[in-house]
């Protein structure tokens, strides 16, 4: 589950990490007030207007505003704060910002990248520090990854002051602004451990003219396996950030991601599922969505199935393949029957189903009044719903 | 001959009293494995499967009593990884643990724990291991499988099911199929299997499921290059699945693999495996591979 940045923020504070500071406002004429607020309480005459939204490149996009003054933060605010923002990590059609954060600015002298996660290759987390903070850091990490310094933690004794202090030289730090970097890549680690986070990242880490070392973005994604955990970050979830569809999917146990094709697809199992999309795609068809219905497939989870799928217009044809192992094909097919019965469907159905008395589910499909076409092979199956799109 | 299971391995099951648990344990035992014993805390004592098989409490009881030497796991996310690593100190060999959405800080523990012991663990989030008509440790449909020479591996679960009846659906049988899951942190990975189904005198051919997302599928595919002689076929899903929308670059810049699918493939390719581009040519490829090797 991905946080916004002021709830990052909050958290890494939590921690005893120095943060930008600033308020969170989501309504315009409260957002005088706030400015105020922020002038007064971090005793700020210089702005930042940061658009909260969950995707990266808020910046770049123009979700994010110096300000010298408080009427150019509040036209900024005025701006921002209900803009659609497109960034390069939204897609196209960008996404609604509902808060803004107004913060104090820094007089910024340097900036670092510091981030968090999991290394897949080793199963061990990996703290990783950069000097190119601020600027594109994927490009940093393809054509010179020696710029980019990453220490490995030995699970169960958490990150050791040693090697904070490995990547605190690496950054070529000294005397003070290296003390208040060690500590802070500590309690970062305290915090991404503490929090269950997949990821942590902060993007940049600033040094001021004044030489604090201060977090001037966070980003925080926390393993949804582990929320049962922590009942305060799961209060931080935010579902004007997700598809609205895959929210209602997710109401019924279903795993559905949207995409631009009009073949359906209805299959159990994750991997089958895209192969499922994959063979569409190479007969010549384009998958509308990817949809797990998971091992079960019931009347019910048929009928949530399709009405998730048909409620995306654009699909011309419904592809539905069940490798039945546990649960027997006879069953599947019997809810198939019943779910495309009950929903008057408008149009054309594939059904495969393979496993466990698939001879008896084709018989039963096949005699059933619905218009369904059966399939026996995966590719059977994709041959037909393709040329069954008009 | 197969690899990890055969019909000399005794199971327990770890969380044999709930509802997946007993389920399963009925039928990895009617599938001819040998179920000694189940374990669920405070609920010792009892019997199931018809009053055939007994409960412990501990795995070391269970294994002391019984001598079994792999266990099956079912027990619930957040208790799952305790499980594993009880399993473990208690001396079992094969640890299958097919519980989905284990944390992934527990997985991190796990997973060093397990390397300080002699235990190999299948999974997380896996359908498990079967080899026909000898015995299954997991969850895959044991009727769709049928005795021969082909080891399968794969990240999937119903994927695999459709894998293993192509193979069927040709005249071929499998040495073992093992389901190994598609979590980050997993025990045992693509390489440690193509290395068991190398040396394994019965198995011919290998068939290699991967998924897009990370980087298991190159290190494989590099060690079929380094150190197969048997032929590896191979399938990538998820050649059209959507980027995922993501928050900052962390995830990206860890790693400097390109973890699509159609970078997996190449490089397979390169490495000398036989990549289908359609799901549905898995079997016939398999078959056309042997033939060509007259065995």
């Amino acid at each position: 589950m991905n946080i916004h940045e002021y709830q990052a923020k909050d958290l890494l504070a939590s921690f005893g990490v120095p943060i930008q500071r600033g308020k969170v406002v989501d309504k315009i004429e409260d957002v005088e007030t706030v400015i105020d607020e922020v002038a007064t309480e971090y005793e700020a005459s210089q702005f930042v207007v940061k658009a909260q939204i969950h995707a990266g490149g808020r910046g770049k996009g123009g979700g994010v505003k110096f300000s010298s003054n408080k009427a150019s933060a509040l036209e900024n605010a005025k701006t921002i704060l209900g803009m659609n923002l497109v960034t390069h990590q939204t897609g196209d059609s960008g996404q609604a910002v509902r808060k803004i954060m107004i913060t104090e600015a820094l007089d910024i002298e340097s900036e670092f990248y510091v981030a968090i996660t999991l290394d897949r290759v080793t199963s061990r987390h990996v703290v990783m520090v950069s000097t190119e903070g601020g600027v594109d850091i994927e490009e940093v990490a393809a054509n010179t990854p020696e710029k980019i310094l990453k220490e490995w933690v030995v699970p169960g004794f958490g990150l050791n002051v040693f090697q904070a202090r490995k990547l605190a030289y690496g950054l070529q730090l000294d005397g003070d602004i290296f003390k208040q970097t060690v500590s802070i890549l500590m309690k970062l680690f305290k915090a991404y451990e503490k929090s269950d986070a997949n990821i942590l990242e902060v993007n940049p880490l600033v040094i001021t003219k004044q030489g604090k070392v201060i977090a001037l973005d966070a980003k925080i994604n926390i393993d949804d396996n582990a929320l049962y955990r922590h009942k305060d970050i799961q209060e931080m979830r935010d579902i004007h950030e997700e598809d609205p569809m895959e929210v209602e999917a997710g109401k019924y146990n279903l795993n559905y991601i949207k995409l631009d094709g009009n073949v359906g697809c209805m299959v159990n199992g994750a991997g089958l599922a895209m192969a499922t999309m994959d063979i569409i795609k190479l007969k010549g068809g384009d998958p509308a969505n990817f949809l797990d219905v998971g091992g079960g497939a019931s009347v019910e989870t048929v009928k949530n199935g399709f009405r998730i799928i048909l409620s995306d217009s654009s699909v011309k044809a419904v592809l539905i393949n069940i490798f039945g192992g546990i649960v027997r094909c006879d069953r599947v097919a019997n809810g198939i029957i019943q779910a495309v019965s009950e929903l008057d469907l408008s149009v054309p159905v594939v059904v495969r189903l393979e496993g466990t008395n698939a001879d008896i589910a084709k018989d039963l499909l096949n005699q059933s009044d619905l218009k369904l076409l059966t399939a026996g092979s995966l590719e059977e199956a994709a041959d037909k719903v393709v040329a069954a799109v008009v | 001959m197969s690899i990890l299971v055969n019909k000399d391995s005794k199971m327990i099951v770890q969380g044999i009293t709930g509802s997946e648990g007993s389920f399963h344990a009925e039928q990895c035992h009617e599938y001819g494995g040998n179920v000694g014993g189940g374990v669920t805390p405070g609920k010792g004592g009892q019997k199931v499967l018809n009053g055939q098989v007994p409960v412990f409490n501990s795995c070391l009881e269970a294994r002391s009593e019984t001598g079994a030497n792999e266990s099956l796991i079912f027990v619930p996310p957040p208790f799952a990884a305790d499980a594993i690593m009880e399993a473990a100190d208690a001396g079992i060999e094969l640890v299958v643990c097919i519980t989905e959405g284990i944390p992934i800080h527990d997985m991190v523990s796990v997973y060093a724990y397990l390397g300080h012991t002699s235990t190999r663990l299948i999974g997380p989030n896996c359908p498990g291991l079967l080899t026909p008509d000898e015995a299954k440790v997991g969850i895959m449909p044991g009727f769709i499988a049928k005795k021969g020479t082909v080891g399968v591996i794969s990240k999937s679960g119903t994927l695999t099911y459709e894998a293993v009846h192509q193979l069927v659906n040709v005249g071929l049988g499998q040495s073992t199929c093992v389901g190994i899951g598609g979590d980050p942190i997993i025990g045992t990975k693509m390489t440690d299997l193509l290395a068991l189904f190398e040396e394994d005198s019965e198995t011919n051919a290998v068939v290699l499921i991967g998924e897009i997302g990370g980087s298991m599928e190159i290190e494989a595919a590099q060690y079929v290059r380094d150190h197969m002689k048997k032929p590896v076929i191979g399938f990538i899903a998820g050649l059209t699945a959507p980027k995922g929308r993501r928050m900052g670059h962390a995830g990206a810049i860890v790693s400097n693999a390109d973890e699509s699918a159609s970078a997996k493939m190449a490089e397979m390719s390169k490495c000398g495996i036989h990549v289908v581009d359609s799901p549905a040519e898995i079997g016939d490829s398999v078959k056309s591979n042997l033939a060509s090797l007259h065995v």
